[in-house]
């Protein structure tokens, strides 16, 4: 018997040997999590040996690990064995058969965001026949960008197709001993984006998941790599401004970004996952572990979030700014409403000289909504001559709500300087009545009020994604005031 | 046009207001003159629905609408409009989007087709001449920024573009150097016409040298205590508000 066969046998008997048998012609893992699991889902993947060597590697830290109890959220434990971790994409035919069996309630909300029909039927998981205009957008477009060298695909075309490239990178910014969700992620995600900038190469246009083939269904435990090449520049955007239904409660996400000299990186999110109802029942948890490696000289990463759903948030795209002169930002807009819980903000951790970055956090907390922008800036002792401007402000909307600030500090170089203002104001009445006296109605007031408050946030977005982010929290808001 | 009847109103059970009767009809100009604490902004803060004002009893009708019953919006679209005292800054939100979903609301309300970006950018600016306001202003925040006189002049800006049927000008005269008086007069002049009435709530005569009103009264402790022509304005500049108080307590 070779080598090879050998370890293939001890395999296989191992999975035996935990009294388990998974069918790998089965459509769904039964719920739960073992290392048996995770051999099946990468299997099911067809995925390259040191995925699954991985895969292990983190689940067997994972077990080590707690979750995490600093972050200012409050939710009941969760169970980690009654999760399914892995289930098949769904066929046509589930699902509702036209938007006529869809929630009107969520119909409704499209129709104020001004969604298309198509659009609607996509996101509602209605099973259609016809192409979706987003599929043959998105081949013409891949071919586009292949001509340039572009590789954007799904992580699992990825590796298939360029498994050398994957294995290069693939936790070398947040390897999978990170954190508690970061190591589960590591260990069980099941899909997520690719995309690789060569050497040089200007992206001629704004990369999305929405133009990604199999952008769907993606799963609860998505993952994502970006690589930039010397020189080269990216901009990408994640999420859709649509409320996005999910059966799924749990959710860890992780997002790698690695920028090399010269090369610049900008990544904008909306995020608007189920944020639950109007007593806080269900909702979507969301735990993210996003973060950018400045490793070249010169090279930049900017992150912009608006978050506006999900029952818990807790996320804290990160930049490691290794390379001299590298630049590392943040913008984030973050609304609670309701009964949602959001702990969000950034770490810049400054290694290299001359190295800058910015925060500008906005955080607005309407109906029982509880908002903490927490934030550490950091420079080691090599930083000279690094600096930080930081600015967090807080919106409070009613007198049910909460906004904290937790920044941190951190500096062992002396050339270093920082800046950190912050300001925590209610929008005012004297406000509102003035709106009122010009025929304006209060709802209509607050919402202009709040989009002006995260107008320096908006204007980092590409244009038709931050008028949509303006929509976005005008419904969010809504029921906000009396 | 507006019909105030023994109106009597207060703040957290202090009485303010203690019976005022006022009838303002279209085409005229009223001022309402008073000392400091006589409650004339109290009367323009409750015309317009602000929030924490008791009213305890009286009257106000608008066009014949009950003026009492009305949300402050829709108090506005109906064309009552007030000149702020203060003016609110709106941090982010630029004047000319602010003003546009103003006048779009007030124009909805009158069933007139609402104004898409270009028309209303022609129609604001014949109305920023007026004014002597810069191009640019259009693009800063509400207020934001802004020295008392842009404030002053912003205000009346506003009602140049939204057209009120009654004006109520609250202090407008207040913090105001001579020269933008001047300016925001001879705009509140040229707004005057037969279908609008202005209410000019001030403290001192010199504002009514430029806008000239067809009626003074004023008010004292919550009372309109006396009404006249332009030259009670002038009587009162001279011999102070208390002359007519003395005069008031003597007998007849």
């Amino acid at each position: 018997m070779s080598k090879a066969s050998e370890t293939i046998d001890s395999f296989v008997n191992r999975e035996y040997s935990y009294g388990f048998v998974t069918d790998v012609e089965q459509d769904s893992a039964p719920p739960g999590l073992n290392e048996d699991i995770i051999r099946f889902i990468s299997k099911k993947k067809e995925e390259p040996d040191f995925m699954v060597d991985w895969r292990l590697r983190a689940y067997r830290y994972w077990r080590t690990l707690e979750v995490p109890t600093w972050a200012k959220v409050y939710f009941p434990p969760i169970d980690f064995q009654s999760i399914v971790y892995y289930s098949a994409p769904k066929q046509r035919g589930e699902g509702p058969q036209s938007l006529d069996d869809v929630d009107p309630k969520l119909l409704e909300t499209y129709e104020k965001l001004g969604i298309p029909l198509k659009e609607q039927e996509r996101l509602a998981g209605v099973a259609v026949d016809a192409v979706f205009d987003s599929v043959s957008v998105g081949t013409t477009f891949q071919d586009k960008l292949a001509e340039q060298g572009i590789i954007f695909c799904s992580i699992s075309e990825a590796l298939q197709n360029h498994p050398e490239l994957v294995e290069k990178y693939i936790g070398t910014v947040v390897p999978y001993t990170d954190n508690f969700f970061a190591s589960l992620n590591s260990a069980v995600f099941t899909d997520g984006s690719f995309c690789y900038i060569p050497k040089g190469v200007k992206c001629p246009m704004e990369l999305s998941t929405y133009f990604r083939i199999n952008a769907a269904n993606t799963g609860q435990f998505e993952r994502t790599l970006i690589v930039a090449e010397e020189g080269s520049s990216v901009s990408y955007l994640e999420g859709c401004t649509a409320p996005q239904r999910d059966e799924n409660q749990l959710h860890a996400a992780v997002v790698e970004l690695l920028a090399l000299d010269d090369a610049q990186i900008k990544y904008s999110t909306v995020q608007n996952w189920y944020p639950g109802d109007e007593e806080g029942k269900g909702g979507i948890y969301n735990f993210v572990t996003k973060r950018g490696l400045c490793k070249g000289r010169n090279s930049k990463i900017s992150w912009t979030q608006v978050e506006t759903g999900s029952a818990i948030t807790w996320k804290y795209p990160s930049c490691v700014l290794v390379g001299d002169n590298s630049v590392g930002e943040f913008y984030s807009v973050a609304l609670t409403n309701k009964y949602q819980q959001a702990d969000t903000g950034t770490k810049m951790t400054h290694i290299g000289k001359n190295t800058r970055s910015t925060v500008v956090s906005k955080g607005i907390s309407a109906g029982h909504g509880q908002n903490s922008y927490r934030g550490l800036v950091k420079f080691n002792k090599n930083a000279d001559n690094a600096r930080n401007f930081s600015q967090c402000d807080s919106l409070l909307i009613g007198d049910q709500s909460g906004a904290h600030t937790f920044p941190y500090i951190e500096g062992r170089n002396p050339t270093t300087s920082v800046e950190h203002e912050a300001t925590t104001s209610k929008i005012g009445e004297d406000q509102i009545f003035y709106c009122n006296q010009r025929g304006i109605s209060t709802q209509d007031a607050v919402n202009m009020i709040v989009n002006g408050y995260c107008k320096e946030v908006f204007q980092q977005l590409p244009m038709e994604f931050a008028v949509e982010a303006q929509k976005l929290l005008g419904v969010s808001l809504e029921g906000s005031v009396g | 046009m507006l019909e105030i009847k023994d109106l009597k109103a207060g703040v957290e059970g202090t009485s303010i207001l203690e019976g005022v009767n006022l009838s303002v009809k279209a085409g005229e100009v009223h001022a309402i003159m008073g000392p400091n604490g006589s409650g004339k902004s109290t009367l323009a803060q409750i015309l317009a629905g602000r929030d924490g004002y008791e009213v305890t009893g009286g009257s106000a009708t608008f066009e014949g609408k009950d003026l009492l019953e009305l949300e402050p919006d829709e108090r506005a679209k109906e064309g009552l409009f007030l000149a702020f005292q203060y003016p609110v800054e709106i941090p982010g939100v630029n004047s000319s989007y602010f003003l546009k979903a103003a006048l779009n609301e007030v124009r909805k309300h009158r069933g007139e087709p609402e104004m898409d970006a270009v028309e209303f950018l022609q129609f604001v600016k014949e109305k920023m001449k007026l004014l002597d306001l810069r191009e640019d202003f259009l693009k800063r925040p509400v207020n934001e920024g802004f020295s008392g006189g842009e404030k002053k002049r912003n205000e009346i800006f506003q009602m140049a573009v939204l057209q009120p049927k009654l004006a109520i000008l609250d202090e407008t005269d207040s913090g105001l150097d001579i020269d933008a008086l001047k300016v925001v007069s001879s705009g509140v002049n040229r707004l005057k016409s037969q279908d609008n009435a202005q209410l000019i709530i001030t403290h001192y005569q010199r504002l009514l040298n430029y806008i000239v009103p067809d009626y003074v009264h004023v008010l004292y402790q919550g009372q309109i205590i006396r009404s006249g022509g332009k030259d009670l304005a002038l009587e009162l500049e001279e011999k102070g508000y208390d002359w007519i108080n003395e005069e008031r307590s003597q007998p007849a």
